[in-house]
């Protein structure tokens, strides 16, 4: 497997250096891996940190700037960060209005957003938590480590900065974020498996001909392979997961995202196929965002994320925004 | 009886053999999980033995926290402030002894697996270290031979289990035929106590 790296033992580092280098903005401390928007912490504004594996950009810390995150803080290649990354954001955000953590629902970065947060608490930085799981792939939750955080991540800290932006108290921007985990559920397919620079092969095999349904953004396996399918009918079989598990009420922010090595001409081709699933189930759609979001380092394939949102998480939504990847209003 | 010196060899021989299979543990991660608990265990016991040569450690307790914090801050995902509370809780249940007997070391070890408990959730079955770790820890009071053959049988006795806690879980039925890397990992932990053990008489 060809990769475009120096050494596996480096891409992370490598590669915070060429984000600082290109977001003069950002604030990039590579040896402590934190990435922090650089006029923090903002008077009278809550703090957003999030945080995990690498191998997902632009996710965490593409998502960092007015209007979204205030610091992200990345781990090893699909292992969470450890919770002296956390701790150290979060007292460079903390403005005296508190920090939130926003966790992908993932067992190890439940364990290392704990120990951070007991950290911060020692240092006097007010904490809350916002699990996010949207995953409707995990089925049997009871039996399993939960639903996986995935695309939904993306309208979690989307919104909740918005709402952080506003000054809006701790208690408030997390009981927002929960909300939107609450309305958002996501199902992905992959039609590779990825590479990790550490193993230098395929997480997994899988034959041509055939795609993996209900993956997560781990490389790992989802639970079902099946012959290939056409892009609408992957569209129905992925929508129809998500409207199974949430009938929406109202409209829905729709992302479809890709995993980071299905070209944009075939994400928007599916993003065609998912707003006809959508219309023939009398779905309304508020807002669509296409692109590379939450990706599996180089795995091909797709996930579609719903959200229902009311009046507020919709302006909240499209409320000025400045980081890397997500720009518009500022 | 067994001192810091004892301890912080048991460290040295786990790192080396984290190294030496490191490729391996990745290999079965690749199987159910995510590919990288070799890589992540060896990038914490390296700095484990780095940090042994750098701070001194007078007691078996010093030694098993130092190692414990070391692995908290380097390793991360599940099996950072996993295995970091195993070997930080054990340590602290070892008190400022300069000196302890085996007995000592099964409840310490009890006492960290406890904490593994309680912070993971996981229980005996569900495919994860404890799986090696609970049946060496029984098997203390006859040595450490019989711990590393339990810790070693209890790995393997993994591989019909399916998975009910990490990222193996998320594959229900389909994590059943593969060995958890996690108990295998364990089992080497524990092969080292020995390993150091026996380094130990062949030394005095």
């Amino acid at each position: 497997m060809r990769m475009l790296i120096n050494v596996p033992e480096t891409v992370v580092a490598d590669a915070l250096r060429g984000m600082a280098a290109a977001y003069p903005d950002l604030t990039v401390d590579v040896e402590n891996r934190v990435i922090v928007r650089r006029d923090a912490p903002v008077a009278g504004q809550v703090g957003l940190v999030s945080g995990g594996g690498s191998g997902h950009e632009p996710l965490h810390g593409g998502f960092v700037g007015p209007g979204m995150l205030s610091a992200a803080c990345p781990g090893e290649v699909f292992t969470s960060p450890v919770p002296d990354q956390m701790a150290r954001a979060a007292a460079a955000v903390d403005s005296g209005a508190g920090v939130l953590f926003i966790v992908k629902n993932y067992t190890g970065d439940v364990l290392n957003f704990d120990m951070a947060a007991e950290l911060a608490e020692d240092e006097g930085v007010q904490v809350a938590k916002v699990l996010v799981n949207d995953d409707v792939a995990v089925t049997d939750s009871l039996y399993t480590a939960g639903r996986r955080g995935t695309g939904g991540t993306l309208f979690v800290e989307k919104i909740a900065g918005a709402a952080a932006a506003e000054g809006r108290t701790l208690e408030r921007v997390e009981s927002i974020a929960r909300q939107v985990n609450e309305n958002s559920r996501s199902f992905g397919v992959a039609l590779s498996a990825c590479t990790t620079p550490a193993k230098g092969s395929p997480t997994f095999d899988l034959p041509d001909g055939e795609l993996e349904l209900g993956i997560g953004i781990h490389g790992e396996p989802g639970r079902e392979r099946r012959p290939m399918m056409t892009s609408g009918e992957i569209a129905d079989f992925a929508v129809n997961a998500i409207l199974e598990d949430m009938p929406p009420s109202s409209p829905v922010l729709v992302l479809v995202n890709g995993m980071g090595a299905t070209p944009l001409l075939e994400l928007f081709g599916f993003n065609a196929e998912v707003q006809r699933v959508l219309r023939e189930r009398g779905v309304a759609v508020a807002r669509t965002l296409v692109g590379n979001y939450v990706t599996s380092l180089d795995m091909a394939g797709t996930s579609v994320t719903l959200c229902q949102v009311d009046e507020e998480l919709l302006r909240l939504w499209d409320a000025p925004v400045r980081t890397p990847a997500l720009r518009w209003g500022m | 009886m067994l001192d810091a010196d004892f301890f912080r060899r048991w460290m040295t021989v786990a790192a080396a053999s984290v190294d030496r299979e490191a490729d391996r543990l990745t290999a079965l991660d690749a199987a159910i999980g995510d590919a990288d608990h070799g890589s992540n265990l060896q990038r914490g016991f390296r700095a484990v033995t780095a940090a042994l040569e750098k701070e001194a450690t007078d007691t078996p307790g010093a030694v098993l926290t130092l190692a414990g914090r070391q692995l908290i801050s380097t390793v991360g995902g599940a099996a950072g402030p996993l295995y970091g509370t195993l070997l930080r809780r054990s340590g602290k249940a070892l008190g400022d002894a300069a000196e302890v007997g085996t007995p000592q070391l099964a409840e310490a070890l009890r006492a960290g697996v406890d904490g593994v408990m309680a912070l993971g959730g996981a229980a005996p079955g569900d495919k994860t270290m404890l799986d090696a770790l609970i049946p060496a820890v029984d098997a203390l009071a006859d040595g450490f031979a019989a711990a590393r053959a339990a810790a070693e049988a209890g790995a393997v006795a993994t591989v019909p289990l399916q998975a009910r806690k990490g990222r193996a879980s998320y594959l229900g039925e389909r994590s059943i035929g593969h060995q958890d890397p996690g108990a295998t990992s364990s089992a080497l932990l524990i092969a080292a106590l020995e390993e150091a053990a026996s380094g130990a008489e062949g030394s005095r």
